[in-house]
């Protein structure tokens, strides 16, 4: 999984995408732009966070959940 | 039988919307929805650590860049598992020097496979043969190229075929056998007579009333 590890601790690429998120991207279009990571595969790490519990979604917003918070502390 | 084999060869059609699919990849689980918004190339080869597919690995991963320019995505399948997948992207960086940043999909049960219809079933029942669907931003299958087993594909007709697709969505004209970019484009043809009238005079090149070129203006 490329964002968040078998252990369920996000891996290099997902803490990106949080601390990316925590920098005040809130779609994957500026999460994307922000990392440098492609879009596909923003989308697919979000999906990966927010199964984790690190990410959570608004309408068409994402922000970090209380757990997102405390993995990128 | 005959239903699995229809399945199996079940070709999409031009124009239509790319069947969805959710699939185990060599970078995680993707979507086709992913890559809305994005042009892609979805590819498949016949299996991992096998010689033409690694020489068109090479040369996908060489024209990588140039299809970034193009707003467009590699997408790589085959019928093996991801651990081949890393276990060969791995082998051809260790010894051809040649990083694939693609991701490539593991079709092990060939849902993807028979979705595209990329086992065709007199070159191989169990391998996908070397297709390629050009895929625009809204998800249609704009285009379409199935090549034999034994015959690699060319990455500059790929490259020319996505120029000419984001050529014509982007001018509403055709382009002509051969085109390449900063040649003359083909205007429609017309679809009334009095359309065939007016086109002689808007300074197209024309060769007849239903064969007009045009330059396009540098971008």
């Amino acid at each position: 999984m490329p964002c968040v590890s078998a252990d369920g601790k996000p891996t290099s690429s997902g803490m990106a995408v949080l601390k990316a998120i925590k920098d005040g991207a809130a779609s994957p279009e500026q999460i994307a732009s922000k990392t440098g990571q492609p879009l596909f595969r923003v989308r697919s790490g979000l999906r990966e966070l927010k199964n984790a519990g690190l990410v959570e979604e608004t309408g068409d917003k994402v922000g970090l959940s209380k757990t997102g918070e405390t993995a990128i502390q | 039988m005959t239903e699995i084999l229809k399945e199996e060869t079940g070709l999409p059609v031009l124009g239509q919307k790319a069947p969805d699919f959710e699939a185990a990849t060599s970078q995680g689980t993707l979507r086709l929805s992913d890559y809305k918004g994005t042009w892609l190339v979805l590819f498949s080869h016949p299996a991992d650590f096998t010689p033409v597919c690694t020489t068109e690995f090479i040369a996908f991963s060489n024209i990588y860049d140039e299809l970034k320019k193009r707003n467009t995505e590699l997408l790589g399948l085959s019928v093996d598992s991801v651990s081949s997948h890393i276990a060969w992207a791995r082998n051809v960086e260790q010894k051809m020097g040649v990083k694939i940043p693609f991701p490539i999909i593991a079709d092990l049960n060939k849902e993807v496979s028979k979705k595209y219809g990329m086992i065709h079933p007199e070159q191989s029942k169990t391998e996908t043969v070397r297709c390629v669907f050009i895929i625009d931003p809204e998800s249609k299958i704009r285009a379409m190229l199935y090549y034999p087993l034994t015959t690699g594909r060319n990455m500059n007709e790929i490259i020319r075929l996505i120029d000419a697709l984001q050529t014509t969505d982007k001018h509403k004209v055709a382009t002509p056998a051969n085109w390449k970019p900063g040649d003359p484009v083909v205007v429609p043809a017309p679809a009334t007579t009095e359309q065939a009238e007016e086109r002689l005079k808007e300074g197209y090149e024309c060769k007849d009333w239903y064969l007009c070129m045009k330059k396009l203006p540098e971008s």
